[in-house]
């Protein structure tokens, strides 16, 4: 079997859209202080949203414009619920993954396995053809090409300017931007409403580009759960979250070439192969932060020792200290 | 283990008022029939037709039952794990594993003890499958600091995935496997049921025992009394001795246990398909997910709330046949009642504190 490998990084690329969204909106709301555990739901919604609305309109745009405003809908209930009504924010969370997802299957039903539009496909003239690099950046859709340029902008965003600072304080100490003059509840409603259509977006570039249609199943099922996970493995950092979502489409797309390679193990066992390795990579992220390890860890030898502490610090995360805390003005 | 991590998921002691929660209900009745309009069928007709196909018949309101009692197992385990102050929503893949061990003791002991014998022992072993899974995800959130959350949902498409390889596997049915699930056990391993009445009192009243139990446990003994403790201040019960790992491995472990006799309702039970498939815990774990949370993790609520959501996703999936629609639109109905019982709540506890002021 041969493979090119720069038509499987573009392959990569190319699936990768969905996730890499779903993870950046994630990070923002995140790094906001909220926590928005809809994903799973609202990700199946806004696919149907998206296809749905482009189906009838014709128009790709307005597909995404739809399916972005069903994502921060969805953001904002949990917002209103957790914020303004002092509600558990991982009950409503769950709550709402299961409401859009069951609402998702009954309103698309007339809609599976219809034909519909799909973004498409667009070379840039002059650089496609470039060797290696034109396969891999220059020959996609402008989904991919936006999902590029979006982790570089929500880094620079979050990193490099005023109010990314302020965003990283309502995540950290809420009480020190409310002194600073930063209106903490409002500013937590619109990065969660940003993050939210973020949500959504990934949501529509998934029924309108890597998967175009509806069904039941629709094989986006269990991605928004991947994405909340990655959101951790990232360290709700953008650029490594960025990282971590190629890694999983990377391990994806390996699981279904592998799958090509041994046809006697069932289908169904390597679609399940990533929620593993979920677990194993949120395992590496967060033992650094158990107390235990550094007890196992002080009876290796040293070599061993520097080198496995040096891994795991590299390694760990640690999230937003306010993050899922209700914040009141005394 | 962050301590603010269990304060800020409970926030349990508001209690809506009654006609509140009427209310609420109402508003996802009206949301519920908005959606059934969209899709051109008159709500009026459909709620008529969740009805009858939930109490049309003697054979349907036995239907219900059946699917009443594993949701009962699983709201009476999430009892424990939410007084503990931990979202145990591993609980659809404990459920599995309560089948697969239920199932495996089955086939292992199928032609030499007494059918009665081999059905109690498979009970035990669907209930040690359940609590090993359980408590699983609880190792992996107390030593690995993996949250409960993913490791739980993790773990619930780990065991997806090994009941389907059992299925295509070791366990597939004598000739070509398929994912319809292993081959069915003899009418002799079945619950007994009435005549007539196709419900078997055993898995109705396991779930009643159960809930009876967890709240016993919870509100009589030092064990419930300590696991509270640790719910409402994780820090405050770690500084007053409370062997916090301990108790929270075995909330998980409790939890998954009667989780896992949910599982051996679900291969030996009347409705059952008496085999292992893919897909067996059908949802029932987050449906009891949610029961517990529209009840504010009252047990004595729990009861009637779980068989209402039974009548409900029962009701809907003759709907759904007759209709052509989606079976999910129970899964609709349930989650807008939740939704909006958390929102009614809301309200009362701003308007109330408005009040105070």
């Amino acid at each position: 079997m041969t493979l090119d490998i720069s038509i499987l990084i573009a392959s990569v690329l190319a699936s990768s859209p969905p996730i890499l969204f779903a993870v950046l909106g994630e990070t923002i709301t995140e790094k906001a202080g909220v926590i928005n555990l809809s994903l799973d739901g609202s990700m199946l919604l806004t696919a149907l949203v998206g296809f749905v609305v482009a189906l009838h309109t014709g128009s790709v745009l307005l597909g995404f414009c739809g399916a972005m405003a069903v994502g921060a809908l969805i953001a904002w209930m949990i917002a209103f619920v957790s914020i303004t009504l002092h509600q558990p924010q991982v009950a409503t969370g769950f709550v709402l993954t299961l409401l859009s997802r069951d609402l998702a299957y009954v309103l698309g039903n007339p809609y599976a396995h219809v034909p519909g539009p799909q973004v498409s496909h667009t070379p840039i003239p002059g650089l496609f053809d470039l060797p290696i690099v034109g396969p891999i950046l220059f020959d996609q859709n402008p989904v991919v090409y936006l999902s590029l340029l979006a982790i570089f902008l929500v880094w620079v965003y979050v990193d490099k300017t005023r109010p990314g600072l302020n965003l990283q304080g309502l995540g950290e100490r809420p009480a020190a931007a409310f002194v600073r003059g930063v209106n903490v509840t409002v500013m937590r409603y619109v990065y969660t409403l940003v993050g939210g259509a973020l949500v959504g977006l990934g949501g529509a570039s998934f029924s309108l580009m890597v998967k175009p249609g509806w069904a039941r199943p629709y094989g986006i099922e269990g991605t928004g759960w991947i994405a909340l996970a990655i959101v951790i493995f990232g360290g709700w950092q953008p650029i490594r979250a960025g990282l971590g979502a190629y890694f999983f489409v990377a391990l994806q797309t390996a699981a279904s070439l592998l799958q090509s390679v041994m046809p006697n193990i069932p289908t169904q066992l390597f679609s399940t192969l990533p929620f593993p390795l979920m677990i194993l990579t949120l395992l590496l992220v967060t033992l650094g932060n158990a107390e235990w390890t550094n007890r196992v860890l002080n009876h290796l030898p040293e070599g061993m020792r520097r080198f496995l502490i040096r891994t795991l610090k590299a390694l760990r995360t640690v999230p937003p200290a306010s993050l899922g805390a209700i914040f009141r003005k005394e | 283990m962050n301590p603010l991590e269990a304060k800020a998921l409970n926030n349990w002691e508001s209690h809506p008022s009654f006609v509140v929660r009427v209310f609420a209900i109402l508003l996802a009745l009206v949301f519920s029939a908005f959606v059934l309009l969209i899709l051109g069928t008159s709500p009026l007709d459909a709620f008529a037709l969740i009805l009858s196909g939930a109490f049309g018949s003697l054979a349907k309101l036995a239907y219900v039952m059946t699917a009443w009692a594993p949701v009962l197992l699983c709201s009476a385990g999430l009892l424990v794990t939410f007084a503990a102050g931990v979202w145990n929503i591993g609980i659809e893949g404990q459920i599995i594993m309560g089948a697969v061990f239920a199932t495996g003791l089955l086939q292992l002991l199928q032609d030499s003890l007494s059918p009665a014998a081999i059905l109690v022992l498979a009970a035990f072993a669907g209930f040690m499958g359940g609590a090993l899974w359980g408590m699983l995800a609880g190792a992996l959130k107390l030593y690995g600091n993996v949250n409960e959350i993913f490791g739980g949902l993790g773990l619930n498409f780990i065991a997806g995935s090994l009941t389907v390889y059992l299925v295509l596997g070791p366990w597939k049915r004598p000739g070509i496997g398929s994912t319809s699930g292993t081959q069915p056990f003899p009418p002799s391993l079945w619950l007994p049921a009435f005549n007539g009445f196709q419900v078997s009192p055993i898995e109705v009243l396991l779930g009643l025992v159960a809930m009876a139990l967890v709240t016993l446990a919870l509100r009589g003994t030092h064990f419930g009394l300590k696991l509270r403790a640790i719910g409402k201040n994780l820090r405050a019960a770690f500084l007053k001795g409370i062997p916090l790992n301990q108790y929270m491995l075995l909330a998980f472990g409790l939890c998954g246990g009667l989780a896992g006799l949910a599982g051996w309702v679900l291969v030996v039970g009347t409705s059952a398909r008496h085999n292992l498939f893919p897909l067996i815990s059908s949802g029932y774990g987050f449906l009891a997910i949610l029961v517990v949370l529209l009840t504010n993790l009252s047990a004595l609520w729990s009861v009637p709330i779980s068989f209402f959501f039974a009548v409900i996703s029962m009701g809907s999936l003759q709907l759904a046949l007759q209709r052509q629609l989606d079976s999910s639109l129970g899964g609709v109905i349930q989650g807008m009642l939740v939704l909006l019982v958390l929102v009614a709540k809301g309200f009362q506890s701003r308007i109330l504190s408005r009040r105070e002021r």
